[in-house]
């Protein structure tokens, strides 16, 4: 060619410019990662920041003289007396002491330090340990909501402390004293929901949510694994099986919303279920999550290869025999691996539970699959409904559990890929 | 890239393609000494210096030792047995192994003096002067026009739409297609047949005018007529490109090379003009694989 | 007894079954002159009798306690003397749960009516009826079919093929659980839509632009008749989904991009698993993120900026969801791109195009068709998306395109309109219902053609 040296010139200049494109394109590239990574950034930070101080309580800690006459009390094992006793006396009287310039005239305002819990946990010891009428002990009880934001967030403008000055002051001091202390907070794993947030717990969240992914995860895998062993090894190809594989991708992709519709209206009107309960929130669940098991689970049995379902066949082993006795146990590790991830989407399903009425205000933590439960996604979504800053603390503080919980799961799920990876 | 290692799965077409060589390679360690070529490897006018070029794979070594010419406007044929490292070493030179990661080109590499894996080299400027064809016609989806102007339009070789369109129409002449095309130049490539596909490509390399096509086994995937076809075209072009065919065919390489290397294991056993690798080979490797012993 | 210790018992009796099966099959075997001489192994018979002894008593159980509490509840209601009849069956309901909670003790019975209370122990004393003869039912369907399959041991039978016949069927079953699944939603949305628009009429529902819902709670209570318009609904939903994917797509795209064609190994395998994670987040969270950190800090922008926006702004629910939905169109265009032949790319690299030329001009035309199959499933997940605009976008139906005011979504009305005390016919419930109807048809819609588009783009390169 005459003209390959020109154009051999002429792709040479136009170089610098497409390199400039070149180098902006791999730039958008990496822009577009960078908002994405620094998005989940964000919210870590976010809501760690904002909960990881739902991890501590505040409580006071101080002599109390366990007067029975102040509590109109002089036998602590007599049930009838412990319930007509005083047992917020003991604590102000000790509480006044502490304060420095308070005396009976602001006992109201020193009242307000306390929990108003603070008494129950006073018969609760009193409860297990009756001989302790009449002496004076060092007592550690939960201090009041106000004291608990403003002891971790004085001066954050976020926070409104609605202690007055004096009140204020009051803590100052009795922080500085080591009475008023932030610990770590047991509560928090150990009661229900509450009112107050300084009472409020995810123990009752968490057992419900327990409650109903083993519901979920009794109904769902086995009847995925069933489901996927039909699709894969015995369906014939016709126009049944064409849909139900047409319906399983499709309800795969069906808003969660549309599973609490169906439970609302079938479980529970036309089955006249309880609303609330584990188990109607595990049958929601299990129907929500059947698609992504089946699916991984067909994946796992292709996986297999064809020479095992050979070498089986070919010493006269029925088709059953084959699947159950060859198949099944190496598509296993893929199963369960597909399984626990759709038992962590169900974990964080909050949208179709609301629908069948688990978001209902409970304290207890639920004793059985029947009781009403709520659980930890809707816990999260109740608290952050709530006005009080100290809720919101909690909510995060439930978030960071959910999470580690989902991440445990994950790690499980690829630790179990890992070991029991084959490679054919 | 992505995880799609290119190279290996044109091994793995040709593992299809052709029978596995037979193991019985033992002895033949003894036979071939490393950077040792007989005949003739090297040329007086040439475009490719190519000088102890080594390729490895991770710890794998695919290419031990070669060195050769490829002089101005000739056509030189690759063959060997399967899995021989002749197109890894077609690869080499418009650099097309570098997207896979794991590869690593030592030696020295020259087109026209220049070395081809120098630092400041331009790749993007290398492969607009040394096009290459692939084992499988790959036209993109898009019209048969805008595959033939595709190159020029990157490269900006076209200031108006009439030199586009000349361009396009001298690249499928050239390509003996634009007889078949020239009524339906806005339909799709991939309708083509395998044949008019691969001419495609052809025309489409044509078209950025390079200097040396390179041809990784361009007929495989073809049928004899359109293989016909395709051969007559090479012997038009070889008038005015360098060409280096890869082809697992010996018939094919006697038929349009002008010469021919013979690869084996990674080793260039043999370069001579074609018609005296094919009456006369020097290597005993050469001979065993021409007249059918393996391969 | 209670249904789960009936499950419990009927497991127990298969067990049993199963023991006496295999042995009987052993004792018949023995005399022939061992197991050899039987048609099949003892594990099949004592399996078969087993499945008999188990399916049939776990069948009739699942259905008596799926209806019996619905029976009961009509046995009741209709033994109610003729003047306190519920007229709707909202009020049915109420009176229900007042007879209930009469029964269970937990409200003193001084507090209810004497039919109610005679209803009360009627109530009792029917669920009281009904667990006995359930009971009775399941165990003894359970130890008769347990007895025949027992009874039916026989060298000669081939329990194996019985077995695995079974099997096949019970396999059958919980695929086709997933027709059952889609028939379910079908039927729970269709029905009470259709109510819904006995009540409203077609045209307010598609064309009307107010929507409160409002209505009055009794009939003799002042209200305004609510509003069902669902185009605020419907724009809302389209806006807050619209925002979501100016962030997730280009963000999703462009780093798949970059991930696939240009990042190393290194990189990838770092990068990718936390884009996943951002996939794993639950909703809630999202919800929680949305609505308490940057709402509020929108609304501060805007105001700095001089500028009005509303705390529950469009753009914080729409912004959030579009990086919930980042790893789902990053991965599908992952997929998507990874499956152009890797022969196109060489293409392109051999005649000197450089990778964007490459990416720009080759591969992303060829795979154009599965990205907007990607797109168009990220979309129906953003309009069913419930939890992040339940929480930070708001319940004013406003009908704007200004990302800064507040909408309100489809998902958001079900939400409100389902939880909180609800009457069952009412419009207001019932409307819950139609949209849940739009919604489920609008994403199967979008389904069905993404995966459609999919499926064709994956052939194409097969």
């Amino acid at each position: 060619m005459t003209d390959q040296r020109s154009q051999a010139e002429i792709v040479r200049q136009s170089l610098k410019r497409r390199y400039r494109k070149e180098r902006r394109f791999r730039a958008y590239g990496i822009l577009a990662i960078a908002i994405a990574l620094s998005a989940l950034v964000v919210l870590f930070t976010d809501i760690i920041g904002k909960g990881y101080t739902g991890f501590t309580k505040t409580t006071i800690t101080m002599e109390v003289n366990l007067d029975g006459e102040m509590m109109y009390l002089d036998d602590a094992t007599d049930e009838k007396q412990m319930k007509m006793a005083d047992f917020v006396e003991p604590l102000l009287q000790a509480l006044i002491k502490q304060v420095p310039g308070a005396t009976e005239e602001n006992r109201e305002a020193v009242r307000d330090l306390l929990n108003p819990y603070a008494s129950n946990e006073l018969r609760e010891m009193l409860q297990a340990n009756p001989d302790w009428l009449g002496t004076t002990q060092t007592l550690t009880v939960l201090a009041h909501t106000d004291v608990d934001v403003y002891a971790k967030h004085a001066g954050d403008s976020a926070y409104s402390i609605k202690l007055s000055e004096r009140q204020q002051q009051w803590v100052d001091q009795l922080i500085e004293k080591g009475v008023v202390q932030t610990s770590f907070n047991d509560v928090f794993f150990t009661s229900g929901d509450s009112r107050d947030p300084s009472r409020a717990g995810i123990l009752g969240a968490v057992v419900g949510s327990l409650l109903t992914m083993i519901v979920t995860l009794v109904l769902s895998f086995p009847i995925g694994v069933a489901a996927a062993i039909y699709l894969e090894e015995f369906a014939p190809q016709n126009k049944l099986t064409d849909f139900i594989e047409v319906n399983i991708n499709n309800l795969a992709a069906v808003p969660s919303i549309i599973f609490g519709l169906l439970g609302l209206a079938v479980f529970i009107n036309l089955f006249g279920m309880p609303r609330s309960v584990p188990v109607v929130g595990g049958l929601v669940l299990t129907l929500m999550t059947l698609p992504t098991i089946i699916i991984s689970s067909r994946a796992a049995i292709k996986s297999v290869p064809p020479s095992i379902r050979e070498a089986a066949e070919g010493i006269g082993a029925s088709k059953m025999q084959v699947v159950l006795h060859h198949v099944l146990p190496l598509a296993m590790p893929g199963m369960l691996t597909g399984s626990i991830i759709g038992m962590a989407q169900a974990l964080g399903e909050t949208a179709p539970l609301l629908l069948i009425g688990m978001v209902a205000f409970i304290v207890d933590v639920p004793g059985g699959f029947f009781e009403s439960a709520t659980v930890l996604p809707v816990q999260v979504f109740l608290w952050a409904g709530s006005p009080e800053l100290a809720f919101i603390e909690r909510a995060s503080a439930a978030i960071m559990v959910l999470l580690a919980f989902l991440v445990s799961m994950n790690a499980l799920a690829i630790g179990l890929r890992k070991r029991l990876e084959r490679r054919w | 890239m992505n995880t799609i290692n290119p190279a290996v799965t044109s091994e793995a077409d040709q593992y299809q393609a052709e029978p596995v060589a037979p193991v019985r390679e033992q002895p033949e360690e003894t036979i071939i000494e490393e950077g040792k070529t007989v005949g003739r490897p090297f040329a007086d006018n040439a475009k490719f210096k190519l000088r102890d070029v080594n390729v490895s794979y991770g710890d794998t070594r695919a290419i031990k030792n070669i060195s050769l010419d490829v002089a101005k406007n000739e056509v030189i044929a690759f063959i060997g047995p399967s899995g021989c490292g002749k197109s890894t070493f077609l690869r080499c030179l418009n650099r097309m192994n570098d997207s896979i990661e794991i590869c690593k080109v030592t030696g020295s590499l020259q087109l026209d003096d220049q070395d081809i894996y120098d630092r400041r080299r331009d790749v993007v400027e290398l492969r607009a002067r040394v096009g290459m064809v692939f084992q499988k016609p790959n036209p993109f989806p898009k019209s048969i026009y805008d595959n033939v102007a595709y190159g020029p339009r990157i490269h900006g070789l076209a200031n108006r739409k009439s030199d586009l369109d000349e361009i396009v129409e001298n690249s499928l002449r050239k390509a003996g297609l634009w007889g078949e095309v020239k009524d339906r130049l806005d339909a799709t490539a991939t309708g083509m047949s395998g044949g008019q596909q691969q001419r495609l490509c052809i025309a489409r390399a044509i078209a950025v005018s390079p200097e040396v096509i390179l041809m990784d086994e361009p007929c495989s995937a073809l049928d004899p007529i359109a293989t016909a076809r395709v051969e007559e075209l090479m012997a038009e072009m070889s008038e005015s490109y360098t060409i280096v065919i890869v082809t697992h065919s010996m018939q094919q390489a006697a038929r349009v090379s002008n010469r021919t290397a013979y690869f084996h294991l990674g080793h260039l056993v043999e370069v001579n003009e074609t018609n005296k690798v094919f009456t006369s080979p020097e290597h005993e490797l050469t001979e065993s694989y021409i007249t059918g012993r393996f391969g | 007894m209670q249904p789960a210790n009936l499950l419990l018992l009927t497991i127990v009796l298969s067990m049993v079954a199963y023991g006496l099966g295999y042995a009987r099959s052993r004792s018949l075997a023995m005399p022939m002159g061992g197991i050899r001489y039987l048609k099949s192994l003892p594990f099949y018979y004592g399996a078969r009798a087993a499945l008999w002894c188990g399916i049939p008593a776990l069948i009739v159980l699942g259905l008596w306690a799926a209806f019996q509490g619905k029976v009961i509840q009509t046995l009741v209601i209709s033994s109610l003397p003729q003047e306190m009849l519920p007229a709707s069956e909202g009020r049915a309901s109420l009176l229900l749960s007042k007879i209930s909670n009469v029964a269970n003790g937990s409200l003193p019975p001084g507090f209810a009516e004497a039919p109610i209370l005679e209803a009360a122990e009627r109530l009792k004393a029917l669920r009281e009826q009904s667990r006995l003869f359930m009971s009775v039912l399941v165990v003894s369907v359970s130890v008769l079919a347990g007895f025949l399959g027992w009874i039916r041991v026989r060298p000669a039978a081939n329990a194996r093929t019985q077995v695995e016949a079974i099997l096949k069927w019970l396999f059958f079953a919980c695929a086709a659980l997933a027709i059952l699944t889609t028939v379910g939603i079908i039927f729970s949305v269709a029905l009470e839509t259709f109510r819904f628009f006995q009540l409203i009429p077609f045209t307010e529902f598609f064309f009307g632009s107010q929507w409160s819902p409002q209505t009055a709670l009794r009939a003799d209570q002042v209200a305004a008749q609510g509003a069902f318009g669902m185009i605020p609904l419907f724009t809302g939903t389209l806006l807050i989904s619209a925002i979501a994917m100016l962030v997730a797509v280009p963000v999703g795209l462009l780093s798949a991009i970059y991930l696939s064609e240009y990042a190393n190994k290194k990189v990838r395998s770092v990068v990718k698993p936390l884009l996943e994670m951002l996939a794993g987040i639950p909703t809630v969270v999202y919800g929680f993120f949305a609505a308490l950190t940057v709402a509020p800090f929108i609304s501060d922008f805007a105001a700095s900026m001089g500028i009005d926006a509303s705390s529950q702004s469009a753009l914080a629910a729409g912004g959030v969801m579009g990086i919930m939905i980042i790893p789902f169109v990053s991965s599908l265009s992952d997929d998507v791109i990874n499956a152009v032949p890797q022969t196109m790319r060489d293409g392109s690299l051999a005649l000197g195009a450089t990778q964007s030329e490459t990416m720009k001009k080759v591969i992303f035309p060829a795979a154009l068709p599965g990205i907007m199959g990607g797109v168009l499933l990220a979309v129906s997940r953003a309009i069913g998306e419930t939890m992040i605009v339940v929480m930070a976008a708001g319940l004013a139906a406003n009908l704007t395109a200004n990302p800064l005011e507040t909408v309100t979504t489809v998902t958001v009305q079900i939400v409100t309109l389902l939880t909180g005390d609800q009457e069952f016919d009412s419009a207001k419930t019932l409307a819950a219902f139609a949209l849940g109807a739009m919604l489920f048809l609008a994403t199967l819609l979008l389904n069905v053609v993404a995966l459609k588009i999919v499926r064709k783009y994956r052939e194409q390169y097969d």
